[in-house]
């Protein structure tokens, strides 16, 4: 058995940063990319310095993964960001900057990896959303709206790519003690944590547990799904 | 290069009618009808084709093509319809590419 190729987004820290850590740790090739460099280094591990949302450089990307590698078995679009802020004053570059991150870089990574896995007849795909969408955060309406975008995303390529037998599915969580979410007041967050049915802050591994169940080859047949943390 | 990247068409087309109940006559050429009014492929076996003739190009030639481009898309004509217009509009974006 060969060994899996898992490709993740968004890896220099946070959530990235541990799922690189896990799937390595679970035998898997990884490769990761974020705009700036990492400062950490891992055995089986190949980073790239390449914006999600710059398609060249995606292309660039996939064309190593198909030289070293021939094939690609994982993707894991996690690389986002997020702005806290009121409609009413939110600059358009951080509206550009958000959906260009989080739709197209996602579009454009599911776009490349699918032609990597349907000439292997098979694939996994998991994107991010995030419990501020269902929850109707006010201050994250941009970061909301991009969310439920790979939302709708995630559920038209489940149809598209299934003839292929790749299946795209998606995990939401909920807040995670990470950068992302250093500048929502602490308030804020308590308040929004209390609207769970399990009023905890989530953590990296709630996550890997979902991304590993969609991984699974016997989840084979869970495609188009997203799949909440907390209880939301 | 036209001979080169006839022979990746037609490899591709060949594959891709191993998925199809009704085969593209690929005996017929650059005549041979791929996708449109009166061609053989659906769109589920475009995208088989394309993705072949993509990765055999950036095997051969180490140039990443995406031939679903914008202009691709928007032609009048497709450069889908036939091998042989396939075969011309990957020769005009290698050497789009070349140029660039
Ligand atoms: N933390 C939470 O509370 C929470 C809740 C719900 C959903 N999520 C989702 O979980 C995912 C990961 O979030 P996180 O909390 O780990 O965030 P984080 O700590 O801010 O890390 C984001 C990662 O993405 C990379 N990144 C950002 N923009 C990029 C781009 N354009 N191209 C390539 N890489 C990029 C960053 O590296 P560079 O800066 O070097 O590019 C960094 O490694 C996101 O999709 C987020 O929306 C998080």
């Amino acid at each position: 058995m060969h060994k899996p190729v898992t490709l993740i987004t968004g890896t220099r820290k946070g959530i990235g940063k541990y799922l690189a850590e896990h799937y390595v740790n679970k035998g898997h090739i990884v490769v990761g990319c974020s705009r700036s460099p990492i400062d950490w280094k891992l055995n089986h591990y190949t980073h790239f310095e390449t914006d999600v949302a710059d398609e060249n450089s995606v292309r660039q990307l996939f064309q190593m993964i198909r030289k070293n590698f021939g094939r690609l078995d994982n993707l894991i679009n996690n690389a986002g960001i997020a702005s806290m802020n009121h409609m009413a004053l939110t600059p358009l570059s951080t509206v550009n900057n958000i959906l260009n991150t989080n739709v197209i870089g996602t579009f454009l990574f599911c776009r490349e990896a699918t032609k990597l896995m349907i000439s292997k007849n098979q694939g996994r795909i998991v994107n991010f959303t995030t419990v501020a969408t269902p929850l109707k955060l006010e201050g994250e309406a941009i970061y909301a709206a991009s969310k439920a975008a790979v939302g709708s995303l995630t559920e038209v390529l489940a149809r598209e790519l299934a003839p292929y037998n790749i299946t795209v599915n998606a995990v939401g969580p909920t807040p995670i003690e990470t950068d992302l979410i250093k500048s929502v007041p602490k308030e804020k967050m308590q308040r929004l944590i209390a609207r769970q049915a399990i009023s905890r802050f989530g953590t990296c591994e709630d996550v890997a547990n979902v991304i590993d169940f969609f991984l699974n080859p016997k989840s084979d047949f869970i495609t188009g799904q997203n799949i909440y943390l907390g209880g939301v | 290069m036209h001979q080169e990247i006839l022979n990746i068409v037609t490899d591709s087309v060949k594959q891709t009618n191993q998925l199809l109940k009704n085969k593209a006559p690929i005996e017929q050429g650059e005549n041979c009808p791929l996708f449109g009014s009166n061609g053989y492929l659906d769109s589920m076996s475009l995208v088989s084709l394309v993705v072949s003739v993509e990765e055999k190009i950036e095997k051969q030639f180490n140039t990443p093509l995406i031939l679903a481009d914008e202009k691709a898309m928007s032609q009048k004509r497709s450069p889908f319809a036939t091998v042989g217009t396939l075969t011309t509009y990957i020769e005009e974006l290698m050497r789009e590419v070349s140029h660039a």
